[in-house]
């Protein structure tokens, strides 16, 4: 175990890496001197120069690189172009909307998707087996920020029962707060739940015609003891798989329906900070979602291996 | 069983076939044209001179939907073609070589992978400059690995068979086999993967277009008309679910096409099922 944990660890440190080298190029081609940007076109040329000197702009780009690299390590994410604050900063205030949004999202998907997806596998062929999953094909279609759209129609414009966007911020209480996030998470949860519940369907579907799962029927188990207690457990894996993928969707979702909802999160910041070009929060941004897509993939591999055994066997021969 | 899966694959391909006609037609014909203003009836009903109504220009919402649907396949043809172009021969090539090239190219569609697409799509789009042209591009890159990996699965399968193996004993060249053995069975595969990523990248082009990055106005693209309704959304509600409904319409037809080929063409997943 301990090997296969040492090979994947740094297997995981050298993608995070190059990750961070991928951001860092791709930004470099970035038209525009963030020096002359803040100044303005007018600014004369030595004032540009002692900026870009502060700034750090003049050095070489393998060395800017590497501070960049040392600094996130660090947990100093530099300085923004535009707000002239500690991106970190600017980071924490706006990770408090966009991760509980995703946490809520993910829990409603989970939630939604595995009954829904045992019901469906449990009535195979039936009618109630046909609706489910002709509704997750039609949620499978669904965009969320249409959803998102639809939502507002429904529960502000028609019902006024929750707001049509923004966020009251958690100093308005919890409750409240986490009404304005409900109706994004919903957006962002549905077409996920419908994926979902249909690789819970299938994965049942497998472990239901097992032979332990007929050893406990065999035994005098009621079929729904079976269900939830032998066959469930044994097709979480796939689905623990497809959930850890989805995080990195969601974190996608979320920069689109942050805007539907006008929420000041990560998404919205990162609209903002290109629209500026402020680089360096761009950079910061990207590798930060990027890091957390690795680690997240990371752990379901982990979790993969503690799982099933087997993984393990097989990938430390 | 095999009358449901047949189904797929009619409703899919009837729902994509709308769409399409659409588009076709919006390019010799549409009610109005989709960018004439019309003042005098703004936010109009639906009615007789206007199928659909009119948006907060006056512009008649069926002339572009039709329009919309142009500029949104034309993204969706060009971003999955190069990514199949490019992901396809990777692909092939990875599996056939084994070794460093395989390992390399693998490891660098896992790195894309880490990158939330939309995400990633909305920075290069944001970099080059918002647009039809680099919605494509920015589209198109996310689906190089997507092709790469099904390409590079499905030739190791097809590798290991014996016919393979007995061309190889008659001399051909490794080109030559991938070409004319390994490709063709494979294609089956390919198609459906395709008609897949159709599917995701309407979404993503809607989802570029609707922040504003991807088709330009004055040229109408469903995204951008979801965004404009929802200025409007108390007055005119029915215009945030138009476009938004075209958008549901032609996943679903590509998603129940994929589902339809996949069980006409592997009949094997579909018994597991």
């Amino acid at each position: 175990m301990n090997g296969f944990l040492a090979k994947r660890l740094v297997a995981l440190v050298l993608t995070l890496l190059a990750a961070s080298l991928v951001v860092f190029l791709v930004l470099e081609v970035l038209p525009g001197d963030p020096a002359s940007l803040i100044l303005g076109t007018s600014a004369r040329e030595d004032t540009l120069a002692a900026l870009r000197h502060q700034m750090g702009l003049d050095r070489p780009v393998w060395l800017r690189y590497l501070s960049w690299v040392y600094g996130l390590v660090k947990g100093d994410f530099g300085t923004s172009y535009t707000y002239n604050v500690p991106v970190a900063e600017l980071i924490g205030e706006r990770v408090v909307v966009s991760l509980p949004l995703a946490i809520m999202a993910i829990l409603l998907s989970t939630l939604i998707a595995i009954p829904t997806g045992v019901m469906a596998a449990a009535r195979r062929g039936k009618a109630a087996d046909t609706t489910l999953m002709g509704a997750s094909q039609l949620g499978m279609a669904l965009p969320n920020f249409w959803l998102g759209i639809l939502l507002i129609l429904l529960f502000s414009v028609t019902l006024h029962w929750l707001p049509a966007g923004g966020f009251a911020g958690w100093d308005a209480g919890v409750g409240r707060a986490l009404a304005t996030l409900l109706l994004p998470a919903l957006a962002l949860a549905l077409p996920q739940a419908a994926i979902l519940a249909r690789v819970t369907r299938s994965a049942v579907l497998e472990t239901l015609g097992q032979d332990y799962v007929r050893t406990a029927l065999a035994k005098g188990l009621t079929g729904t003891v079976a269900l939830w207690r032998h066959a469930l457990p044994n097709a979480l894996i796939p689905v623990v798989t497809i959930i850890g993928l989805q995080f990195s969707f969601l974190l996608a979702g979320t920069v689109i329906i942050e805007n539907v909802f006008t929420l000041p999160g990560l998404g919205r910041l990162v609209f903002q900070a290109i629209e500026q070009r402020d680089l360096i929060v761009v950079e910061d941004l990207v590798v930060l979602l990027a890091g957390s897509v690795i680690v997240v993939n990371f752990a379901v591999d982990m979790l993969y291996a503690v799982l099933d055994p087997r993984v393990r066997l097989d990938g430390a021969t | 069983m095999t009358a449901w899966r047949g189904r797929n694959l009619l409703i899919g391909g009837f729902l994509t076939a709308i769409i399409l006609v659409m588009a076709l037609t919006s390019l010799v014909w549409t009610p109005y044209a989709p960018t004439k203003m019309d003042f005098l009836h703004k936010l109009a009903s639906p009615s007789p001179t206007h199928f659909l109504g009119t948006d907060a220009f006056g512009r008649d919402v069926m002339s572009m939907l039709m329009a919309g649907a142009t500029s949104s396949l034309a993204v969706t043809l060009v971003a999955v073609s190069l990514g199949a172009a490019i992901g396809i021969p990777l692909g092939a090539i990875a599996a056939a070589q084994g070794g460093w090239v395989d390992s390399l190219v693998m490891r660098a569609a896992d790195l894309t992978f880490a990158f939330p697409a939309l995400l990633t799509a909305v920075m290069i789009t944001a970099l080059l400059g918002p647009g039809a042209t680099n919605a494509m591009l920015a589209i198109g890159i996310f689906n190089i690995p997507v092709f790469a990996r099904v390409t590079r699965g499905a030739t190791l399968a097809v590798l290991g068979l014996d016919f393979v193996m007995a061309a190889r004993a008659t001399g051909r060249p490794e080109g030559s086999i991938l070409w004319h053995h390994v490709l063709p069975n494979i294609v089956s595969v390919l198609l459906v993967q395709t008609t897949i990523q159709f599917a995701l990248a309407i979404v993503a082009d809607a989802g570029l277009s609707y922040v504003g990055l991807g088709t330009q106005p004055p040229f109408p693209s469903w995204g951008r008309m979801l965004n404009d309704a929802q200025t409007f959304i108390y007055r005119a509600p029915m215009l945030a679910v138009y476009p938004g409904a075209a958008i549901t319409l032609t996943v679903l037809g590509l998603n129940l096409m994929g589902d339809g080929l996949r069980d006409l063409l592997d009949p094997r997943l579909s018994r597991q099922r």
